[in-house]
């Protein structure tokens, strides 16, 4: 059991700085502008960040694994190493960064250094989703805001009640974008762990209730990581969020957060897919995306909504880079990283 | 609870807001009876108003209280309580008005009357719709322009009408000294300044409903 936490090690890790930075997309507004308590915060999104992990995080694990089957614990405490290593790094050096977008680099390095042949059609799904999941998040946000901007010029409520409903809301969007965020993201965490560690878990059932399986388990194991996160680190991260990069009344944070979380919630949950399926309908692949890159598309959908006049280009030019940037940077990191555990800790690493 | 906590703070909101337009409808009708003599009257309406700023004074203070105390609306609550307290400048100006009146007691002259009485009617009025505007920033921010362009208007007229009073009275032969005449624009230009003030409110609460749309 000590072996598997040794290498889980640098899963956990990237998961504390998920929960560290990323709580902050969902949370920041709410706390920074102080709606919501950051105490409350914390606990909402640390609670709700296991559930989506534990109930629905197959989904985008599942997809990562097809991208590159990782066979060696050691690979994916390294593939998960160079992956933290790279956000680590260009967080360091004021690049944006997606922890999405490093874990797939980094198996992609993996896949390099292994040999094995590269998964084109889920990379393409992959790469196609980075994409359109900002511009989905534009698109949501622009209707909520017309139906919410509706709303209130016809229901007539009092600021004050109003400031009461919109705490409201934030919390129960927070819930929401909390349980998103989890069931999306961690595969970033675990997912390249799947196939070597799962197996050594043993099936835990309570009381006949639920049984929680090995997948579930490494998952639960992620979601503490990304909650004590939460509780460590991301204050800080939270009261930025909120008082300086995106200036927003606690409404229009509420319609970020929720668009957000719906774009995250449709690449993650397997329910909805096989719901849209089974009704012939267009489904979401489920892949893990940029809860980052989902709120700037949703700041950017309200500035559209606005009349387009807060549009910063930069910021999309930035995202754009980061596409191409980060994966290309931990596949490099990966490649160097396995090379190294391989060769100088002599570790199987495939 | 939260909701409980909301309709007492709205409920103290909506009787500062209407305190405020009482006071406007007590000015009118004492400025009006002191114009026509009644002076008895005049001194009871002064009380009245007297009374009601104190009252508005301790629901002011109450709101702060509350919003402060509960955390409620952390991103307006600043602009909420400025809009109570210049509020208060309004209220404060017509008590400090008719105070005046009673203690210097100034000569009605017959030419100056009408002039006067429709002083007060267009300042009165510029307060009317500024509790209009100011109800329309709590519930129905997209009306709050169409109030403020009306106690834009009404200062303007009260401006106006300021000016006459005074050419009347130091171009005009029917008062002869000059401390009455100097005391005729005294008097026009305090009435005067409940506009001035209802505008001053007016100007900030424009800022603040342009931070308010979501």
């Amino acid at each position: 059991m000590s072996t598997i936490i040794i290498f889980l090690s640098s899963g956990l890790f990237l998961g504390w700085s998920l929960g560290a930075n990323d709580a902050a997309n969902v949370w920041g507004t709410a706390v920074g502008t102080r709606m919501v308590s950051f105490k409350k915060a914390a606990l909402v999104a640390s609670i709700f960040i296991l559930l989506g992990a534990v109930i629905s995080g197959s989904g985008a694990s599942h997809t990562l694994g097809k991208l590159g089957a990782i066979n060696e614990l050691a690979g994916a405490f390294t593939v998960a190493l160079a992956a933290a290593l790279s956000v680590f790094w260009m967080t360091k050096a004021a690049l944006p960064v997606s922890t999405s977008q490093a874990i797939v680099g980094a198996i992609i390095g993996w896949n390099l250094f292994s040999g094995s042949v590269i998964d084109m059609k889920a990379l393409t799904k992959i790469l196609g989703t980075w994409i359109f999941s900002p511009i989905l998040s534009a698109v949501v946000a622009i209707i909520l805001y017309f139906i919410i901007s509706s709303i209130l010029k016809h229901w007539k409520i009092h600021l004050i009640r109003l400031d009461g409903m919109t705490r409201v809301a934030l919390l129960a969007a927070g819930a929401f974008g909390s349980y998103s965020l989890g069931a999306n993201n961690i595969a970033n965490v675990m997912g390249v762990f799947v196939h070597s560690a799962s197996g050594m878990f043993t099936d835990i059932s309570f009381g006949g209730l639920f049984t929680l399986n090995g997948v579930q388990q490494l998952f639960f194991i992620g979601g503490i990581a990304i909650a004590v996160g939460v509780f460590t680190y991301s204050k800080r991260v939270m009261m930025t969020v909120g008082a300086g990069i995106y200036e927003l009344s606690p409404i229009t944070a509420f319609i970020v957060v929720l668009s957000s979380s719906i774009v995250l919630f449709l690449f993650a949950s397997k329910g909805l897919q096989n719901l849209l399926i089974s009704h012939n309908l267009p489904s979401f692949p489920l892949v893990p995306v940029s809860s980052s890159q989902s709120i700037v598309g949703a700041v950017i959908g309200i500035g559209i909504a606005k009349g387009g006049k807060n549009l910063n280009l930069k910021v999309l030019g930035r995202i754009s880079a980061g596409w191409v940037a980060t994966p290309v940077i931990a596949a490099a990191v990966a490649f160097i990283t396995l090379f190294i555990v391989q060769n100088v800790f002599s570790q199987v690493v495939y | 609870m939260l909701f409980n906590r909301a309709k007492s703070i709205e409920s103290s909101i909506d009787k500062y807001l209407e305190n405020i337009l009482t006071a406007g409808l007590i000015f009118e009708s004492g400025i009006k009876e002191y114009f026509e003599n009644k002076f008895e009257k005049f001194e009871e309406r002064t009380k009245e108003i007297q009374k009601l700023e104190s009252e508005s004074d301790e629901i002011r203070r109450e709101i702060k209280y509350k919003l402060y105390k509960e955390l409620l609306i952390p991103d307006a609550r600043g602009d909420v309580l400025g809009l109570l307290e210049t509020l208060d400048n309004v209220i404060d100006t017509a008590e400090m008005v008719m105070i005046r009146f009673s203690i210097e007691k100034p000569t009605i002259w017959p030419e100056l009357k009408d002039d006067f009485l429709e002083l007060t009617s267009a300042s009165v009025k510029s307060v009317f719709e500024l509790v209009s505007a100011s109800r329309a920033f709590f519930r129905e921010i997209t009306k709050v322009a169409d109030s403020l362009i009306q106690v834009h208007f009404w200062e303007h007229e009260a401006d106006k009408i300021e000016e006459r009073i005074m050419r009347k009275a130091f171009e005009g032969t029917f008062i002869a000294e000059l401390s009455q005449k100097v005391h005729m624009r005294y008097f026009a230009e305090r009435i005067s300044m409940l506009a001035d003030e209802a505008e001053d409110v007016a100007d900030r609460l424009d800022i603040y409903t342009i931070k308010r749309s979501i």
